[in-house]
Parts: C-alpha cells; sequence; structure tokens
C-alpha cells in the first residue's frame, strides 16, 4: 500500500509495484501533429527533410553538407525500384568529399558484404521508415 | 559518430547496389554490342547465359581489378599528401617561432612594440613560404595549433614570446564582412552555427570567441574528465564514457572548421572560428562591431552567445592577492587544467557553493581523495548540497551522499573572512568556525557577460540577468541572444534564465532557425542532469526550485537504477543526447548482475513535481532514466492534476 507523509510544504509518497499496475487516470492533452512550434523528427509533416534534426549530428552542417544534403534529398525523393539507384553521382561526391575528411567521416568496413543488393536495399528503406518512427514518436 | 554509422549503414547499400547496377549495365551494353548484326532476341536470349560466360567473367575481373586499383592508388595519394602537408606546417612553424624570438630577445620590455612588429615580421615569412594558394592555409590552421603549445610553453617562456606566437593569426586577415556573425564559442554558438548550415545551404558563418580554444562542451570538466583513467587527459581532454565509448570535449575536431580568410570565397560556405578574439563593441545602426584589436566585422545576422563569467565571493576578492592566487573560479578548461595540477600536489582543497558545480566537483574530487590522501571539503550556507533545488529531505539524502564520497561537508556555514597564513589559506566563518585549507574553488554562481549591452543598446533584465529577448529569443532586429546570457520569455513557464548545457543547446539552436528565417519561439523544453558519484544521477526539467512545493513519489531503488546503467543503456555521457541518440544502432554490452545495494534511505528512486499555483511547472526524475518525454509532455499540457500520483503511475518507476 502506498504511504503519504508531509514534511511541511513537501509531500512524500511510496509506492509498491502493485499500486502502479493499475492504469493512470492522469489525462494528457492530444497532440497536435502540426503543430508548427513542435520539435520535428527527421522528416517533417509535409515530406521533407528536416536538415536541422538532431538525429543527422554534424552530417548536413559539415564540410561535406551540401554533398550530403543532395544524396540524401536526392534518395528521398528517388520512386526508383531500388530507391537511391537514380543517385549514384550524388553519392560519389559525397563519397569523394567524405574521404577528404577521415577525422569527421570515419570510413567503416562493409562487413556485411554478403547481403544482396536487393536485400539491402529494403532494409535500408525500412531503416528510414523506422527512423522515423523513432524520433516522431519518441517511446516513453 | 554513431549518427553517422545509422547514415551510413542506409547509404552502403546504394553505393553497392549502385556499383553492381554499373556493373550489369556495363556486361549489358556488352553483350548487346557483341550482337548487334544478329537481330532475333528469342534466340539471343537462349544462348545468352551458356554462350557467353567467359565473356561475363572477364568484364567482371576487369572492373573489379580497375575499382581496386584506382582505389589504392587514391589512398597513396592522400597519404603522400598529408605526409608533405605536415611536413610544410612544421618548417612554417619553426620558422615564425624563430622571426619571432629574434624580436622578443631586442623588444622585450615593451609587449607593444612587440607585437607590432611582429605583425611586420610574420607577412615576410608568409609570402616567402610559397606563391601557392594552399600557403594561407597552413599559417591559419597552425593559428589554432600554437594556441595550445603556446598555453604549454607560458610557463617557461617569458612574457614576450607567447604574445608574440599569439599575435601571429592576428595579423592575417580577419574578414570584413560575415552573413552570420556568432558572438561567443561556446555551446550555444555552436548549436546555432550548426542549425543555420543545415537550413542555410552554403552558409558563412564566423564565430568569434576570446578563448583559445574551439567550441567544447562543458559539463564533463566537472564529471567525466575527473573519473579519466588516462594520466594525459588534461592535454587530450577525451573521456570515457559508461559504456566505454569515449570522445573528446570538443564538438568537432579542427578539420570541420574552415579558416577565416576563406570564409568568403568557399563554394559552400563554412564555419571559422576566430579564436582569442574579443568584441569589444557593436554598431547595431551599422550592423557592425569591432573587435579588441581594432578590427571591425560586419555582418547581417548576429548572434550574442557571450555566456557568463563565474562570481567571486567579495570576502575572497578584498582577502588579497595571495588568496586570489589560491582560488579557482572554474569554468573553462584552462580552469580544469589548474584544478587538476592542483589536486595532485596539494593536500587540502576547499570549495565553496553547493550547488550544481559546487557539489559535482565535491564527488569528484573526493573520488580522488580516495587514492591521494586529499583532504576536500564543501562549504555552502543552505542545509544541505542542492539546498536551492531539491526539497529538504532529498537534499539532506543528497548531502549524505556527498559525503560518502569522501568530501568533509559543513553546511550553513558563511564566509567571513579569508586570510593567507604560512602559505595555507585560512577561512573564518561567521560562526566562528575556522578551516584551513591549500586551496579555495569558488563556485558560487554565474554572472552573465552583458559587456555589448552599451554600446549595442541593448536591454538588460534586472531580475535575472542576461540580455532581455523575446520568446523567439530576438533582442533587436538583426540581433539574437542564447545560451546563459539570454534572459527569454519562455511561454509556458514565463521570463526566465537558463544556464543549463541542454538549454544553450535548445536555445542555439532556435536561434539558428530563427536567423535563417523561422519565426519559432522557445518552445521544446530543455532539460538538465547532475551525476552525483556513480551511483546516483538525476534528470529534470522545467523550475525546479526548491521554495515551490513538491510531491514526490518514490519507489525502491535496485542496482539497475544508476546512471551508469542509463548511460550504458543509450550508449552516451552526455544525457540530454540520450534521446536524440535514440535512432542510432544500440550498442549495449550486457550489464553484468550485481548484487542489489542495501539503501537504508527510502529515496531510491521516484519523481518530484515541482508546482505552482497547482501546475506543475518542474519536474525531478531521480534515479530513473529515458522519461524525459513524458516529463516534458507534462510541462507542456500545464493542466492542473487532481492526483499527482496517478500522473506518476505514466512514468513506470518501479521498470528500468
Amino acid at each position: 500500500m502506498s504511504s503519504v507523509r508531509q514534511e511541511g510544504k513537501d509531500k512524500i509518497i511510496f509506492v509498491t509495484k502493485e499500486d502502479h499496475e493499475s492504469p493512470s487516470s492522469a489525462e494528457l492533452v492530444e497532440e497536435d501533429p502540426n503543430d508548427p512550434y513542435e520539435e520535428r523528427g527527421l522528416i517533417l509533416p509535409n515530406g521533407e527533410i528536416n536538415w536541422n534534426c538532431p538525429c543527422l549530428g554534424g552530417m548536413a552542417s559539415g564540410p561535406c553538407g551540401t554533398e550530403f544534403k543532395d544524396a540524401f534529398s536526392c534518395f528521398h525523393y528517388s520512386k526508383e525500384e531500388v530507391k537511391g539507384s537514380d543517385c549514384l553521382e550524388q553519392f560519389r561526391a559525397m563519397q569523394e568529399c567524405m574521404q577528404r575528411y577521415p577525422e569527421l567521416y570515419p570510413q567503416e568496413d562493409e562487413k556485411s558484404s554478403n547481403k544482396t543488393s536487393q536485400d539491402s536495399a529494403e532494409e535500408s528503406g525500412a531503416d528510414a521508415n523506422k527512423l522515423q518512427y523513432n524520433v516522431i514518436h519518441p517511446s516513453e | 559518430m554513431l549518427k553517422c554509422r545509422t547514415v551510413w549503414k542506409k547509404l552502403a547499400p546504394l553505393a553497392r547496389s549502385s556499383s553492381t547496377v554499373c556493373r550489369q549495365n556495363v556486361k549489358r551494353t556488352g553483350l548487346n554490342n557483341g550482337r548487334i548484326p544478329t537481330c532475333v532476341p528469342a534466340a539471343n536470349m537462349s544462348t545468352g547465359p551458356g554462350g557467353l560466360g567467359g565473356d561475363n567473367l572477364k568484364y567482371t575481373v576487369m572492373v573489379g581489378a580497375a575499382c581496386v586499383g584506382s582505389l589504392t592508388y587514391a589512398y597513396f595519394l592522400l597519404k603522400g599528401d598529408q605526409k608533405r602537408y605536415q611536413e610544410r606546417i612544421e618548417e612554417i612553424t619553426t620558422r615564425s617561432q624563430r622571426s619571432s624570438k629574434e624580436e622578443a630577445a631586442t623588444v622585450q620590455s615593451e609587449p607593444l612594440a612587440v607585437e607590432a612588429t611582429q605583425t611586420k615580421a610574420v607577412p615576410e615569412p608568409v609570402p616567402e613560404a610559397a606563391p601557392s594558394p594552399e600557403e594561407p592555409s597552413p599559417p591559419a590552421a597552425q593559428a589554432e595549433q600554437p594556441a595550445a603549445p603556446a598555453e604549454a610553453a607560458a610557463p617557461s617562456e617569458t612574457t614576450a614570446p607567447p604574445p608574440a606566437t599569439d599575435s601571429t593569426p592576428a595579423s592575417l586577415k580577419v574578414p570584413s564582412h560575415t552573413p552570420y556573425l556568432l558572438i561567443g564559442g561556446g555551446t550555444a554558438s555552436f548549436a546555432a552555427a550548426r542549425s543555420i548550415r543545415a537550413r542555410d545551404p552554403g552558409a558563412r558563418v564566423l564565430i568569434v570567441t576570446d578563448e583559445p580554444d574551439l567550441p567544447y562542451m562543458r559539463p564533463p570538466l566537472s564529471k567525466e574528465l575527473w573519473f579519466s583513467d588516462d594520466p594525459s587527459v588534461t592535454e587530450t581532454l577525451r573521456f570515457k564514457q559508461w559504456n566505454g565509448k569515449e570522445r573528446s570535449i570538443y564538438f568537432q575536431p579542427p578539420s570541420f572548421y574552415i579558416n577565416s580568410e576563406e570564409l568568403a570565397s568557399a563554394e559552400n560556405g563554412g564555419v571559422a572560428v576566430l579564436t582569442g578574439k574579443k568584441v569589444v563593441h557593436m554598431d547595431v545602426r551599422g550592423n557592425k562591431v569591432k573587435l579588441d584589436d581594432d578590427t571591425e566585422i560586419s555582418y547581417d545576422k548576429c548572434l550574442i552567445a557571450t555566456g557568463g563569467v563565474p562570481r567571486n565571493l567579495q570576502v575572497i576578492e578584498r582577502a588579497g592577492e595571495e588568496v586570489m592566487k589560491k582560488t579557482t573560479l572554474f569554468r573553462k578548461i584552462e580552469d580544469f587544467k589548474l584544478l587538476d595540477n592542483v589536486s595532485r600536489n596539494a593536500k587540502s582543497i576547499t570549495i565553496i557553493g553547493g550547488g550544481f558545480l559546487g557539489s559535482e566537483l565535491a564527488c569528484a574530487l573526493g573520488r580522488r581523495s580516495a587514492e591521494s590522501g586529499l583532504e576536500v571539503i564543501q562549504m555552502f550556507p543552505e542545509k544541505g548540497n542542492m539546498g536551492k533545488v531539491l526539497p529538504e529531505y532529498l537534499s539532506n539524502w543528497t548531502t549524505e551522499k556527498v559525503k560518502r564520497e569522501g568530501v568533509k561537508v559543513i553546511s550553513e556555514a558563511l564566509v567571513k573572512s579569508v586570510t593567507c597564513k604560512d602559505d595555507r589559506l585560512e577561512i573564518h566563518l561567521k560562526d566562528g568556525r575556522l578551516v584551513t585549507t591549500d586551496h579555495i574553488v569558488a563556485a558560487v554562481g554565474l554572472e552573465p557577460n552583458v559587456d555589448l549591452a552599451k554600446s549595442a543598446g541593448l536591454e538588460v533584465d534586472s531580475d535575472f540577468g542576461g540580455y532581455r529577448v523575446n520568446a523567439e529569443l530576438q533582442a533587436r532586429s538583426n540581433i539574437w541572444v542564447a545560451g546563459d546570457a539570454a534572459c527569454f520569455y519562455d511561454i509556458r513557464l514565463g521570463r526566465r534564465r537558463v544556464e543549463h548545457h541542454d538549454h544553450a543547446v535548445v536555445s542555439g539552436r532556435l536561434a539558428g532557425e530563427n536567423m535563417t528565417g523561422a519565426s519559432k519561439p522557445y518552445w521544446h523544453q530543455s532539460m538538465f542532469w547532475s551525476d552525483l558519484g556513480p551511483d546516483v544521477g538525476y534528470e529534470a526539467i522545467g523550475i525546479v526550485d526548491s521554495s515551490l512545493p513538491t510531491v514526490g513519489v518514490f519507489a525502491k531503488a535496485t542496482a539497475k537504477d544508476t546512471p551508469k546503467a542509463a548511460t550504458e543503456k543509450s550508449g552516451t555521457g552526455i544525457r540530454s543526447e540520450s534521446e536524440t541518440e535514440d535512432t542510432a544502432t544500440s550498442p549495449v554490452a550486457s550489464v553484468t548482475p550485481v548484487p542489489p545495494v542495501a539503501h537504508k534511505d527510502d529515496y531510491g528512486k521516484g519523481v518530484i513535481f515541482y508546482l505552482r499555483d497547482k501546475v506543475v511547472v518542474g519536474i525531478i526524475l531521480w534515479n530513473v532514466f529515458n522519461r524525459m518525454p513524458i516529463a516534458r509532455k507534462i510541462i507542456k499540457d500545464g493542466e492542473e492534476h487532481a492526483d499527482l500520483n496517478e500522473v506518476a503511475k505514466l512514468f513506470n518507476i518501479h521498470e528500468d
């Protein structure tokens, strides 16, 4: 059972796990998905990319920011079957730029080179959606 | 870096798929070329795979070999370039040092004259060096590096050479105009720079700071850096987060920034940092500022993020130079280095101040005292640690915790006077007690830096200090203020000034957004956190003032509920990042089960609500982590809740 104590203006309540098992009756105000003031995730409500998303770190603002933005925008709006396959030029430019700053963009080993290109493309598409979901609806 | 990895993982398959598509195309064109004379598709398809298998193989091998060959060539080319570049820089450094040493020998007693001759001497080696366009960048790049070796060499050299080496960057051209000028090179400024670059493609941003360092984060200076096992931590300034991942306190390495001379011409813009320069005058009508070396920079949009200067106790200021020499006002990297040095040599250190900084330093030094026998004393006027933040019962609990970290806590202590006797400091308290110590650290608050208010005609707030700005962080038409120096209007919580790291990030980011055309008010509530050793920590949001009525809901803590476990889960040491780093791949190593810690006191973990007129205006998550979004939501709603226990249920305090 929960115990309540008052120390001057401060109230102290101790609760056991059972006390908190029943769902909360506290009411929260409904979220407005189009609230202009809210911090947005990676994808804005109008479908555009939020370059200022903290999740991107310094990618869009660093020395290769322009190349990154070009490549990622192209990928985002790509309607090809293999998403982004029409963006080779942009990705190449970005990769070239990033190689000039190895301190900022450490080159990863391609450990999973066994995967077929189809699988990887699907996964990257799914990843992008999951990324979006996580950021817009932060887990509790 | 984690974010990098996620994005990279997404892009890598594309690069791969693109190359396979490429190869397929090549093969297809090869095949088609071979088949142009014949034109019966059906027949071709049936013979295709079998008959032309040999050609396929040849093409794959050729393309593969070409790729590998070109990559290896590029790699070696870059390596060779880097080596040549390094050699060039070393050459130039030694050359300029030699010339400055010569000058210093002849004009040692007149530092001004030295600087004047320096400005003349340096342009000579620079044009000498080479006509190639690359040359301006090595001297400029070295500007940031000599600042560090210059500091290290300072004790051994005479006073003339250090200003000489520092003035070599001074003689380099300061840009006369920049579209975005950020005054101050701290957290808020860096966040704004990042925001501007993200939103305005090709933006040119100039940061002007009077510190010699590139932008860095302050929280590790009083926490993680002290727990490092690396003896060279004062040089590297790298700290290991709980999960073993290391990072530097600098937001970005020097290669992220461009040189200030290249700012105007850089094709895609960039962020340039002018270190060691102070803005002394601001002409709002003319949209320009003047630096301490009389150069002027005009701007289109300006951010003031000058932070503040640590406050000192009047009794110490009046006590004379001997006492001042043994006192540290802790805020910057150099203060950390100094205090680290003192902690290794002194026998006793006293921290005056019982707030965040004082308590964190006390705990950090207390941990050191276990190995070295250093006496760590903390004194403050309140009844317990964090007395102005935590309700009394929790403040008392915290004080016991701090004592267990090896700190001698003297509460309800008001300093009457400080004297220096026999090379030791004597602190006389108002109630008659006497404390003898070797060194004092004063952590008694921050004085916001509003030096530019007069020349710029900016309003200063009399209640909270700092520049008065509106909800969009704007002071006047082209001037914004962010970070510790901004007294802003918070739509939910009213006018306030916040001195925390996450606020600097949030307000800096917001100012950057507004400088690039958004008109967003301060809405996303920033949070803050504090750790008192690795076993107890809390995250908080909103107005957390112990004078407000509070409601605390607690459960018993287990060993799983420690800051260590929280950062292990999220993979970061900077707690405000644990929310946004959610998107990164989880780096968790399994936490080996530890026997549950027995708490004789009850406040293991819980949630504390701070109320103002029955509305929750502040929340502390006590040893409960990764639930800040819920807390943020409750504050944002600003509703009156009849039963706060019901609200507490939303936090699942019994779960991990």
